[in-house]
């Protein structure tokens, strides 16, 4: 179960992105995060494992509040949670098995995962979830070589490989055609519903996210303006969620989401100067 | 979920070579070699003991470097490589342009392409100093026959990333001045000229850099600059010199550079 | 073009460039010529003017004495063309090792700190890049003596420069969303190195270290000169004898060299990438 609350975000250049949001996730729940781009989507959902740092607010899943871990901590509480990103993210000129291991990082000693020595139950679990997203013949593949569809399919199983207790998914059909993206959004539900995993899924597309998810989530300008059941998403509260024709704030969005990207990469950076 | 067993092992398939045979081949080679390769250097350890104490000073040299002793030596040489690293990097691109244009496959005819291309393949491939020991037996020593390499040397370096620039240009802009019945002189002046003349500059900066760091080199072999300056500091040890010296060529070189990629992108 | 002159200001007269610039343009080309003749004059105040004009009389004497060159001296140069090879291979292997782990620490994605280890690793690269591999042979033949040894360590020295400059400007354009994928995986700091950094670098890497060793054997040819062992060492005696037909030989030679490393590099950077 994850718990998020009160959670804010303020930018070093002062710009606001999320304040006081508030809600639970229960578990084995898909819940669709629906807003204009740049309302803070994107930053919530790296406020939770931190690639974002929240301004303030609490973050807890199960028993473990995410939000005041030590570096050591958060490491072990980021391995179980699994994260899909808009451009797959994978690393292009390593293998699909590699990538798929890549989910094991948190769990072995550097020496393993430097030599390629996973232990064999891993190897196990990746041929079983790469059977299972249908990529079993690819696994000796390099991840450059896949179709856009088939590489976001190998980052499913990257993040199922984690063992994780929540799966965070940022635009996963972004770069996808319509039917691909379906086929996607279909697997990401199956898998959660098989081992009853809660899942936050960022998305733009309203109609998709209607479809498949569970509960629907609407921010506004870093607020949350909507709760609730995805046929309770009327005309009048799309209407409130993206504005009637609120140009100003949709392009305010952008910079912020910019700048959640920004953050994220200075954090990266200072994650990697304390090697 | 079906009880399915799965492979428990899995080895990361080669990426170079796929070959059995042939990776253990390679790999056998490599070793052999390098095994070779180390036995051949005989280190006479002896005089690489003598030879701590020796670096010792010339580490204080370089901490501790004495400007003043051998000033007019220093001054003469650096004037030396600075002037001779200008002129030779103007002579040698304006004579780089007409050659560039003439290595171009899309602008020369046949004949003149070959030319060029060889006067560059020749001065590409002769290492500056061996340049430098044939002008100075025929030039004497000094800073002319410097000079005169590093325009040879000016000229293969520009003369072929000019070419491949031009034979790299925008065929679309060439096409439209041809067809408004521009002479070669003409196409060259509208359709070549502005969209190479900004890379051009940027490479002649560049080359200017290299120069410098060529006219402190070719000094060793009599051919003037800081580097005869550093080569007689050397043979003498006096260490402190010499690490003033290269403490200046050191300086310029990160002021050239820095002030070159400056300039580069206020061209641009 | 169009027909109905509306105003009666005088037809503009067109200019290429706007009057300020053109003044700018002409002063710098006033400037760099200016700046050349004093050059010129500088430079050319201690040339011995009759050594130059007898150069052409100077040259065909040159080549009337270094022909036929003297091929029978060929068996002579296998053993330090051997070395030569060996100084370029064993000095970038030597220059690689040094590079490596100086790339990494002056990356401004992956450096422990940039406040102190950043600019020092900067420094010995900048260092390493001013001073030609043939400087780097004189002082370390004058600290540690002639020989293959001080070829090496000259090699590796140049080389820290050039291929640690080259990666950590891989390093930095690397994708962030990789990297930024593994660690979510709560990947520990080295195996985000391993996995997010190092598979995108490891091609231009290959690149940069093949592209240098054959600049290398380019360089080790020479080294010889100042006694850092290889074929320059048999130049420099031929030389000294004025045993130009041997010298003729030894050029031979050292451009046969250079035309088969560039062919072998640049077929293993299009086999590598």
């Amino acid at each position: 179960m994850l718990t998020v609350d009160k959670l804010n975000k303020t930018y070093k250049t002062g710009d606001k992105a999320l304040t006081d949001v508030s809600f639970t996730v229960p578990k084995g729940q898909v819940v669709g995060l629906i807003g204009p781009s740049g309302a803070g989507k994107s930053t919530l959902i790296r406020c939770i494992n931190r690639l974002v740092e929240p301004t303030s607010g609490s973050v807890r899943l199960n028993d473990t509040e995410i939000s005041r871990l030590s570096v050591g901590e958060l490491r072990r509480a980021r391995r179980r949670i699994g994260m899909i990103f808009q451009e797959y993210a994978l690393v292009e000129r390593l293998t699909v098995m590699e990538n798929v291991l890549s989910g094991r990082l948190g769990y072995v000693p550097f020496w393993r995962s430097f030599l390629r020595k996973f232990p064999g139950d891993d190897i196990a679990k990746a041929y079983r979830l790469l059977d299972r997203v249908g990529l079993m013949a690819h696994a000796d593949k390099r991840a450059d070589a896949l179709s856009g569809g088939q590489r976001q399919r190998v980052g499913i199983a990257r993040a199922l490989e984690q063992d994780p207790e929540l799966m965070l998914i940022d635009e996963p059909t972004a770069s996808l055609d319509p039917k691909t993206s379906r086929q996607i959004m279909r697997l990401l539900v199956e898998i959660c519903a098989e081992s009853s995993l809660p899942a936050i899924i960022n998305i733009h597309d309203v109609v998709l996210a209607q479809q498949f998810t569970d509960r629907i989530i609407g921010l506004q300008a870093g607020q949350v303006v909507f709760d609730g059941s995805p046929n309770e998403l009327t005309e009048a509260v799309l209407t409130q969620i993206y504005g009637e024709e609120d140009w100003t704030a949709m392009r305010r969005g952008a910079a912020e989401d910019a700048e959640a990207e920004a953050e994220a990469h200075r954090e990266t950076e200072k994650l990697m100067s304390a090697l | 979920m079906t009880k399915q067993s799965y492979p428990t092992q899995w080895r990361r398939p080669p990426q170079i070579i796929q070959a059995k045979h042939w990776r253990y081949l390679v790999t056998f080679g490599v070793l052999l070699y390098l095994i070779m390769a180390i036995g051949t250097v005989e280190v006479n350890w002896g005089r690489v003991v003598e030879g701590v104490e020796r670096g010792q000073r010339f580490i204080a040299g370089f901490l501790q470097p004495d400007f003043t002793t051998r000033w007019r030596d220093i001054s003469r040489g650096l004037i030396e490589s600075l002037t001779m690293t200008f002129t030779s990097t103007v002579v040698g691109v304006l004579i780089s342009i007409p050659i560039g244009v003439g290595a171009a496959r899309n602008l020369a005819p046949r004949w003149v392409y070959y030319v060029c291309r060889s006067v560059i393949a020749v001065s590409r491939s002769l290492q500056e100093i061996i340049v430098a020991i044939f002008f100075v037996a025929l030039f004497g020593f000094g800073a002319f026959a410097g000079f005169l390499t590093l325009t040879f040397a000016t000229i293969g370096f520009i003369g072929k990333l000019l070419a491949e620039d031009i034979e790299d240009i925008d065929e679309a802009q060439a096409e439209a001045v041809r067809a408004t019945g521009a002479s070669w002189l003409q196409l060259i002046n509208y359709a070549v000229q502005p969209q190479v003349m900004p890379r051009l500059i940027g490479l002649s900066l560049y080359r200017l850099d290299i120069n410098f760091r060529e006219s402190a080199v070719i000094g060793i072999v009599g051919a003037g600059g800081i580097g005869a300056t550093l080569n007689t500091s050397l043979s003498r040890y006096e260490y402190d010199s010499s690490g003033a010296i290269l403490i200046i060529i050191i300086a310029i070189v990160m002021m050239t550079e820095y002030s070159s990629s400056h300039l580069r992108r206020w061209v641009k | 073009m169009t027909t109905t002159p509306t105003t009666q200001t005088p037809t503009p007269v067109w200019h290429p460039r706007t009057p300020k610039a053109r003044i700018t343009l002409w002063f710098f080309w006033l400037l760099t010529v200016a700046l050349f003749v004093y050059c010129w004059n500088l430079m050319t105040a201690n040339t011995m003017w009759v050594f130059v004009y007898d150069a052409p009389q100077a040259a065909s004497d040159l080549f009337n004495r270094a022909f036929p060159p003297r091929w029978t001296y060929m068996e002579r140069l296998w053993k330090p063309l051997w070395d030569t090879i060996n100084i370029a291979t064993l000095g970038t292997l030597l220059g690689i090792m040094m590079a490596v782990p100086l790339a990494f620490l002056a990356a401004s994605n992956t450096t422990p700190s940039k406040v102190f280890l950043r600019p020092f690793a900067l420094f010995c690269i900048v260092t390493s890049r001013s001073i030609n591999s043939l400087i780097w042979a004189l002082l370390l033949v004058s600290i540690l003596g002639p020989g293959l040894l001080a070829g090496i360590l000259a090699i590796a020295f140049r080389s820290i420069g050039f291929i640690g400059k080259l990666l950590y400007e891989a390093i930095e354009e690397t994708e962030v969303s990789q990297v930024e994928a593994i660690t979510a995986t709560g990947a520990s700091q080295a195996q985000i190195l391993n996995y997010g950094i190092v598979p995108q670098v490891l091609p231009a890497f290959y690149g940069i270290s093949v592209f240098r060793w054959d600049i290398n054997i380019r360089e080790s040819a020479i080294l010889g000169l100042v006694g850092a062992g290889g074929i320059g060492s048999q130049l420099q005696a031929s030389m000294n004898v004025l045993a130009w037909p041997q010298v003729m030989v030894i050029l031979v030679v050292i451009l046969g060299t250079v035309v088969v490393s560039e062919w072998v590099s640049a077929w293993v950077r299009k086999a590598v990438i």
